[in-house]
């Protein structure tokens, strides 16, 4: 069983060790304004734990005394809504009397992205509310090509999405509302572009198009499109930096933006013209997920790694970097 | 352009494709930077123009900086092509994990000193990878590719440079980044001194701290 509460999500995922996923249960806390208050999705997570566990159990069939690890999303994340999910990871796995394993966040996303597209050894674009980062596995690691300088991928829509005061709901998030708005654009207006080697910058991105959709002078339509099309862009690009640096045969797209039709029709082509293999993830494979959690923790206790109590402080900053991945090839 | 003959293409990068070409009889290499099907017309031709412009330009300063960088030979911004000076050497990508402990902290040392250079006059390289730096058969350290380079003085500039270059040696040569990285930053500091070494440092370290998650640096902003 796997448990994720890095952020806006809690999910509880159920797993075999084969891979099979049995279960995959989220509640989503959609604030009623603004962006995501840490504390008060912790406290959402807190009200929504026990019928989240209760739904993963009933979908999957498998009673609390045949699970053999639990898992828990340690990091990365915000730190109320980690120590919420790792609490009850905690209770859970004393009471069953099992061992815990801590998972790294971006990891899981990887692995589960891997589990479900087929995928073997990609170079992984993984763009979310809270990472945007192109990863590949090098000599026992996943190690991280290109990333955001500043804001996140997701992050970036979502301020948008707030300032020209969208809605959001659920089953339909800001990307997918900016999305379905850029589909009406027509005119390309010129955006702040900023690659920096294999990295981007979004946040002067995002202040330039908020500058612009304040004067109003601009179609909010024009203007989702072209902060979509600058933006994906630029990913895009440092993508395929990555791809032609690392020689990696398969291209995998995961996170919740992964959902968004415009970018993966953008992989998809990088993906062609370099004569590599496109893989994209369901959208609840893509977005976090407790099924990532459970699968990874899965993998990780095969190859005999534990995470003693004392041990399982939530690591707010944990970089891909620093995990010893021995279950990869 | 009539004058190049015979091109061979040597290299194809995410960006551009690289020939090995003629020029009035002299080994010349041609970059070409393609169209890129995935983004808007408009957009790609701006890239491409702006990138094909300025790259020579930079390269061009950096040599006043003294900086070692191919000749320019031609700029073509309608074809969005350059050709310029074959440098003959190797890579320090390659050259790297071949060479002995000693060597690779000296040619480290040299790296951080022409990195030094072109920020004492204000360029920033904005692509510093190993792959992008050969040793010519002089023993000479030419930096190449200045598509995404830049002009300026700040040091936020500067540390994402240096942070550009740390990340690209964990990523490819992690067994030795960190005394490499350390080599690069004596060299830095023996041309622009100890305090731009910290100041430098303090960013890059900053810069690694930001991304990922916004609300919770908030937090810690207000907390500490």
């Amino acid at each position: 069983m796997g448990i994720e509460s890095t952020a806006d999500d809690f999910s509880v995922g159920v797993s075999t060790f084969d891979g099979e996923i049995l279960a995959n249960a989220i509640d989503a806390y959609v604030p009623p304004e603004g962006g995501i208050h840490p504390r008060e999705a912790a406290r959402h997570h807190a009200d929504v734990a026990s019928k989240v566990l209760r739904e993963a159990f009933t979908k999957s069939g498998i009673r609390p005394k045949s699970l053999s690890v639990l898992a828990f999303s340690q990091g990365p994340g915000l730190g109320p809504c980690l120590r919420t999910g790792a609490t009850v990871a905690r209770a859970l796995a004393s009471y069953l009397g099992i061992p815990l394993v801590g998972v790294n966040h971006c990891i899981a996303h990887i692995e589960i992205g891997k589990l479900r597209a087929g995928a073997k050894n990609p170079v992984t674009l993984y763009v979310s509310g809270g990472n945007t980062m192109v990863a590949a596995f090098e000599s026992g690691r996943y190690r991280v090509f290109g990333e955001t300088l500043d804001i996140a991928l997701g992050n970036c829509l979502d301020v948008f999405a707030r300032e020209s005061g969208l809605r959001q709901k659920v089953g339909m998030p800001f990307g997918a509302v900016i999305e379905k708005l850029a589909l009406g654009g027509k005119k390309l207006i010129p955006l702040p572009y900023s690659v920096k080697g294999m990295d981007v910058s979004l946040s002067g991105l995002l202040t330039a198009s908020v500058a612009l959709l304040k004067k109003g002078d601009c179609r909010l339509e024009d203007l989702c499109y072209s902060l979509q099309e600058t933006a994906f862009s630029m990913v895009t690009e440092v993508t395929e930096r990555a791809l032609a640096h690392t020689g990696k045969e398969e291209l995998l797209l995961t996170g919740g933006v992964a959902a968004n039709r415009r970018l993966q029709s953008m992989i998809r082509a990088v993906a062609e013209e370099h004569g590599v293999k496109f893989e994209t993830v369901e959208t609840q494979f893509a977005v976090d997920n407790g099924a990532m959690i459970a699968w990874t923790g899965a993998l990780a206790y095969n190859h005999g790694v534990v995470t003693p109590v004392e041990k399982s402080f939530v690591r707010l900053r944990w970089r891909p970097e620093e995990v010893e991945v021995p279950w990869a090839e | 352009m009539g004058r190049v003959s015979s091109p061979v293409l040597i290299k194809k990068g995410a960006e551009a494709n690289l020939y090995l070409a003629d020029w009035h009889g002299r080994r010349a290499v041609m970059k070409k930077r393609l169209r890129k099907e995935y983004r808007p017309w408009k957009l790609d031709e701006q890239i491409r123009k702006y990138r094909t412009v300025h790259e020579p330009q930079l390269m061009h300063e950096a040599k006043r900086a003294g900086v070692p960088t191919p000749m320019i030979f031609l700029v073509d911004v309608k074809n969005t092509t350059i050709i310029m000076e074959y440098i003959d050497g190797k890579q320090v990508k390659q050259l790297l994990s071949a060479i002995s402990e000693g060597e690779r902290q000296r040619l480290c040392f040299r790296i951080g000193q022409l990195i030094a250079r072109l920020h004492e006059c204000g360029l920033i390289h904005g692509d510093l990878t190993t792959s992008n730096m050969i040793v010519g058969l002089g023993g000479r350290v030419f930096f190449v590719d200045f598509g995404l380079g830049d002009r300026s003085g700040e040091v936020e500039a500067r540390g994402v440079d240096l942070h550009l270059m740390k990340r690209a040696l964990e990523s490819t040569h992690y067994e030795f980044a960190g005394t490499c990285f350390e080599s690069v930053l004596a060299g830095y500091g023996s041309v622009l001194g100890a305090g731009a070494v910290k100041s430098v440092l303090d960013k890059v370290r900053e810069i690694e701290r930001r991304g990922r998650y916004v609300a919770e640096r908030k937090q810690e902003e207000s907390s500490v």
